[in-house]
């Protein structure tokens, strides 16, 4: 099915239920028909037919994981989930992941680029203010680019605007950006969680220390590791913001992070423990929404190092992997098993049609003797601090591999120091990437032959040469058939195995409403739940 | 109507409560009947006087250290054996059901009771090797030698305990070994201040200063005068030491830092499937409960062995 | 009256060299640990030249030596630094928690230690009854579950199912102390069952201890009823180790109570010396270490006075 088709059975079925022809029952049976799964079609069914019209008011409880005493409102730093859900609540962007995975305006209200996409000029709302009255200008969007620019810059996002070589004002509500390179993504860039606009200081730099933003709410409390609250700011520049105050409390255990749900302390958590999963959905009082991300699960092998080196045994490696039961068994069924191109199918240009690689030992032993090998040894490193149940996870892979005469030794790492001395140091390891807006983003980070995380230390020049063509390409049907093409070599050549992306999975209670389509680029709804989601009544 | 029902799951378990201990208390009575006629003289006399929670506790402790010690063979499956799905309930096969990844938990149980019960058992030795003969030494011989060792003590219990074992594991990484003797410097001390305190009160008694005039040397003055004398406090401690070890192991896997899978543990089991509790599943209660069994067992024995060297004759 | 000052002034002299101990010891742990400072900072995400920027920035390039001596100068004159990750005044960062940490460790304390020294009476008056072993398989159950599962339950009946007490101790300094009490009851009353049986079954034990002596023989066959044996002539000598053992649970109650405040997410200063091990945030770290080494010290002192104080013998060493 095509996906308009779905769009438009989806929009049917939506009309049918409001004028009243159709029970909770058929809805369901209907929607799941139309491709969508039981818990995306039940959603629906609450946020779209039940309470469609946003209504203002309240206050909107959002139970957060992974909030830190560490975590600061410098945006070089952003890394903690409680940091990018604050960011996306207190501070704007220039534009935004819609809650349709499209690319949206927020503080620029359009863009353009020149033919050879190495200028960008970008119109900033006239009518956006920070928090603390003052105007949004030209100069407060460069000084927020900047902070991420330059030499002496440690910020997260330094790499993403590498090939910006200048950033000038043009007027008070304009802004171009020139480029060394074509480069048809930036608009995409624009988006990332880090690079938040703030008022400038008067020597270039910006203020980030007080916590002003131009977002939506704007903090009135904020302690870190334990909580924020936050009201509304009535000279945001947009639509939406329809709780009147929010709050966010650290709940970094699992346990406290339910219990406080079901208690109704708050009205939203944004992880829930998947081995409870299918208890938390038996209480009529709450929503499990059950998201696809790109974020993905890599097991990169040096591509240089023996016996990786040898593309067959690579290709038995990527065969032995038994990808559903993986997810199953580690992911309770709430991720998509991935084929091993690091392009998830939520992603701008995603190749739809590429058959998945099955699991078939027969076909392992087949590529080990054409390697020239019976059987093989290898060790794969993990660490749960990486994913709660890396571990078992290579462990359940050795099983699979055994069927194919591989043995695969999982080796459990320490936590601490995993970065640093486990990834790119040894030959094949456990890696989970977040989620990133566009193929070329991804594909750039860590597939790039000379990226500084090529982190299976791949080289294909093809796959290379496509990169740069499709960087430039500003025809989109051009651009997906390089896609496809980069996706096929790095899943019949690469070293990287990929087992799943997985979903985010968070929960609310049933009367917080959403739209009939959550984004997949962070936890609720992108971190965009608090100006996005509403009350109903 | 509605606060009775809240207290209904509290009054059934109760109920079972209630079965449990009526079921304890005629094992107890079997066991203690048992032991009475297999112990050769000595012991059967000493059986026939023991109060039933002895007895329970000695049962107990059997059923443990011969689980422990023949788990491989008793085990229906591998401990790190995957069997089934995930969190299949009990049928004929599994007794308890499966973990999450599908392994048999009642295996488990059986391979934690090597594991846990061998480490802390190991550790709280050693601890208490330590701490005991470094405090006896303390308060017999004074002065510096004191000194140093109090210092040295005062400096390791003034780290948290649970700090102290997060640095050093993440420094020489989560083996058992190192778990081990980690756990044994954090409670040495404990162990150490008791000893101190209890002997020195020993020491200054004008029995000791007679034998001190009399020439006696410092082992004979340990053996033959302190110990005896310190005992009672020592065996008390030792009892609860080891549920502290326990404890001590189960906080380090609730962070992260403990016995580390796929090797069974019921600390880490109680920790990987805690967050069941709150929708009132039992799978976690199984381990907990096998910590709690254990160490009320352990310390009946110490109690009923406290009691007869406490020289009480009522 | 004059050698109790003088041993205090001793101790105290004793505990400032036992937190230089400390401070150093920290340090060398924290240098130890695998990965680099910068790189636990920044995250994942960082690039090579990130790195560099970062550690110049930390002056993390200067010798270890070097740099822990810039600490100690700094913690003699009272100011313990700015965190590495956050830029915030270590002072501030702590000040706040720690007090959160001492109110919920007095709460706690208020409850244990008059339930667990009269209940240590009771049973040693009716020593090997039923009532002892009930009390002590209770005791003995709640010392012996893990404290994190402890609070599930507490949840679980108290919260979850009984909607009595909140599952969240969250509080903010401007909570009124009625809402506050009843807010962090249940990660106090966890505290309680593990505190508890401790102290309970040492002054049993101590009490019982003292029974064969010669002096409580005496003191029987007068005729004098068995709770005033206890309450006159066991109780007054068997303070040593009841002290010891109260100081040591007090201390425990503020240094180790992590696993209570993630469970009930409660502001305390264990969750943040816990973050900042696993960033290493070296005067976060550090300063928290000394304020729960200081604590242990202080109350060890005090313990050590008291027993000196109820046992005429020790005052007076031959």
């Amino acid at each position: 099915m095509t996906d308009h088709l779905k769009r438009e059975m989806k929009e049917a079925l939506i009309r049918d239920a409001k004028t009243g022809g159709m029970s909770r029952r058929d809805f369901l049976t209907y929607s799941v028909a139309a491709g969508m799964s039981v818990s995306a079609a039940s959603g629906l069914w609450t946020s779209d037919v039940s309470a469609s019209t946003p209504e203002r008011g309240g206050k909107f409880r959002i139970g957060v994981h992974d909030a830190n005493t560490s975590d600061t409102h410098d945006p070089g730093t952003y890394l903690s989930v409680g940091q990018i859900q604050l960011a996306h609540t207190h501070r704007s962007y220039l534009t935004e992941i819609t809650p349709e995975n499209g690319l949206g305006p927020d503080m620029a209200t359009e863009w353009s680029a020149s033919p050879d996409a190495m200028e960008w000029t970008f119109k900033l709302a006239e009518n956006a203010t920070f928090h603390d009255g003052r105007k949004f200008m030209a100069k407060d969007a460069i000084a927020s680019l900047n902070h991420h620019r330059g030499e002496e810059s440690t910020s997260a996002a330094k790499a993403l605007l590498d090939s910006v070589v200048d950033i000038k004002a043009d007027g008070d509500h304009t802004i171009v950006m020139t480029l060394n390179q074509g480069f048809a993504d930036l608009p995409w860039v624009m988006a990332d969680y880090h690079l938040t606009m703030l008022p400038a200081n008067d020597d270039g730099t910006i203020d980030w220390e007080s916590g002003i933003g131009a977002g939506p709410y704007k903090i009135v409390g904020h302690e870190p590791g334990i909580g924020t609250e936050l009201v509304r700011h009535d000279g945001w520049h947009r639509e939406g913001a329809y709780f009147d105050s929010i709050e966010f409390i650290a709940l970094n255990d699992p346990n406290a992070r339910q219990t406080a749900l079901i208690t109704g302390d708050v009205d939203s958590i944004t992880s829930v423990d998947l081995k409870t999963m299918a208890l938390l959905q038996r209480n009529k009082n709450l929503v499990v929404d059950n998201v696809p991300s790109g974020s993905a699960i890599t097991l990169p092998m040096f591509c240089d190092t023996a016996p990786f080196d040898n593309v067959d045994v690579r290709l038995a490696l990527k065969y032995a992997i038994d990808r559903d039961d993986l997810v199953e068994k580690i992911m309770f069924g709430t991720a998509t098993a991935g084929d091993d191109y690091h392009v998830s199918p939520g992603m701008p240009y995603a190749p739809t049609d590429i058959e998945r690689r099955p699991y078939d030992p027969d076909k392992a032993m087949f590529h080990l003797k054409k390697a020239g090998l019976s059987s093989l040894d290898v060790s794969l490193s993990a660490a749960d601090s990486v994913l709660p149940g890396a571990v078992d996870l290579v462990v359940l892979y050795s099983e699979h591999a055994k069927k194919a005469g591989i043995n695969i030794k999982p080796v459990r790492e320490a936590n601490d120091g995993y970065w640093a001395d486990v990834w790119m140091k040894k030959p094949w390891v456990f890696v989970k990437w977040g989620a990133r807006p566009t193929p070329d983003n991804m594909l750039t980070l860590a597939y790039k032959d000379d990226a500084p995380w090529n982190e299976s230390r791949w080289q294909n020049a093809r796959f290379n040469e496509l990169l740069l063509q499709a960087k430039a390409e500003l025809n989109d049907t051009l651009r997906a058939e390089m896609y496809r093409e980069m996706c096929m070599l790095a899943r019949d050549d690469g070293g990287t195995v990929i087992p799943f992306f997985a979903n985010f999975v968070y929960a609310r209670n049933k009367n917080v409403a959403h739209s009939d389509s959550l984004s997949s680029a962070w936890e609720n709804d992108g971190g965009r739940s608090t100006h996005r989601w509403w009350f109903t009544s | 109507m509605e606060a009775l029902e809240s207290w209904m799951p509290l009054l059934t378990t109760l109920g079972k409560g209630a079965l449990v201990i009526a079921a304890a208390v005629v094992v107890s009575i079997i066991f203690k009947a048992l032991l009475v006629a297999v112990l050769p003289g000595e012991g059967a006399k000493v059986m026939r006087t023991a109060p039933l929670t002895a007895s329970f506790g000695l049962f107990i402790i059997l059923v443990y250290a011969l689980a422990g010690i023949f788990a491989p063979w008793i085990a229906p499956y591998g401990e790190a054996e995957i069997v089934s799905t995930s969190f299949a309930p009990p049928d004929e096969n599994l007794i308890l059901g499966a973990d999450q990844l599908g392994r048999d938990m009642f295996s488990r149980v059986i391979f934690g009771a090597r594991n846990t019960v061998g480490i802390a058992l190991l550790a709280t030795s050693l601890a208490f090797l330590m701490g005991a003969v470094a405090g006896l030494i303390a308060a017999t011989r004074g002065g510096w030698m004191d000194q140093v060792l109090g210092r040295s003590a005062d400096v390791i219990m003034s780290i948290p305990s649970l700090i102290f074992s997060l640095l050093l594991l993440s420094i020489f990484g989560s083996s058992m070994f190192v778990l081990i003797i980690i756990i044994a410097i954090i409670y040495a001390p404990r162990v150490f201040r008791l000893t101190r305190a209890v002997a020195g009160d020993v020491v200054v008694m004008d029995y000791i200063e007679a034998a001190r005039l009399r020439g006696e040397g410092l082992w004979y003055l340990i053996r033959k005068e302190i110990l005896p004398n310190s005992k009672a406090p020592l065996i008390a401690e030792f009892g609860l030491e080891f549920c502290f070890v326990f404890l001590l192991i189960a906080g380090l896997s609730f962070l992260g830092l403990g016995i580390q899978p796929p090797t069974a543990d019921w600390g880490s089991m109680v920790r990987d499937n805690a967050t069941l509790i709150s929708f009132g599943e039992i799978t976690p209660l199984i381990p907990a409960a096998a910590i709690s069994l254990l160490t009320v067992a352990v310390n009946f024995v110490v109690d009923w062995m406290l009691y007869r060297s406490s020289g009480l004759k009522e | 009256m004059g050698d109790v000052l003088g041993i205090v002034a001793k101790r105290l002299g004793l505990g400032l060299l036992t937190l230089l101990i400390i401070s150093a010891l920290i340090f060398i742990a924290v240098e130890l640990l695998p990965g680099d400072i910068a790189q636990a900072v920044l995250g994942q995400g960082a690039t090579e030249s990130n790195l560099a920027a970062k550690r110049a920035e930390l002056g993390l390039n200067d010798p270890a030596p070097v740099r822990y001596l810039r600490w100690l100068g700094g913690a003699v004159t009272g100011d313990f630094g700015v965190s590495l990750v956050s830029s915030e005044s270590v002072t501030e960062a702590i000040t706040p928690r720690f007090k959160n940490t001492l109110f919920l460790a007095l709460y706690a304390a208020a409850i244990a230690v008059p339930i667990a020294i009269g209940l240590g009476v009771l049973v040693a008056l009716f020593r090997n009854s039923l009532f002892d072993r009930v009390a002590n398989v209770l005791t003995l159950t709640s010392i012996s579950s893990p404290e994190f599962f402890l609070g599930y339950i507490l949840i679980l009946y108290f919260s979850v199912n009984t909607g009595w007490f909140p599952s969240i101790a969250k509080v903010d300094p401007d909570m009124g102390m009625a809402e506050r009490l009843e807010r962090t009851f249940l990660p106090a009353l966890t505290l309680v069952l593990v505190v508890v049986a401790h102290m309970m079954r040492m002054t049993r034990a101590a009490i019982i201890n003292l029974l064969a002596s010669p002096y409580i023989e005496m003191a029987r066959l007068k005729g004098t009823p068995a709770w005033k044996v206890i309450v006159k002539h066991a109780l007054p000598n068997s303070w040593a180790p009841i002290i010891n053992v109260v100081a040591l649970n007090l201390a425990y109650l503020i240094t180790g109570v992590v696993l209570v405040e993630v469970v009930f997410v409660y502001p305390g200063i264990g969750q943040l010396l816990v973050d900042s091990v696993s960033k290493r945030d070296f005067p976060i770290v550090q300063a928290c270490c000394l304020i729960f080494a200081a604590t242990f010290i202080l109350l060890n002192l005090a313990a050590d006075i008291g027993s000196i104080l109820t046992n005429p013998r020790l005052r007076h060493p031959k």
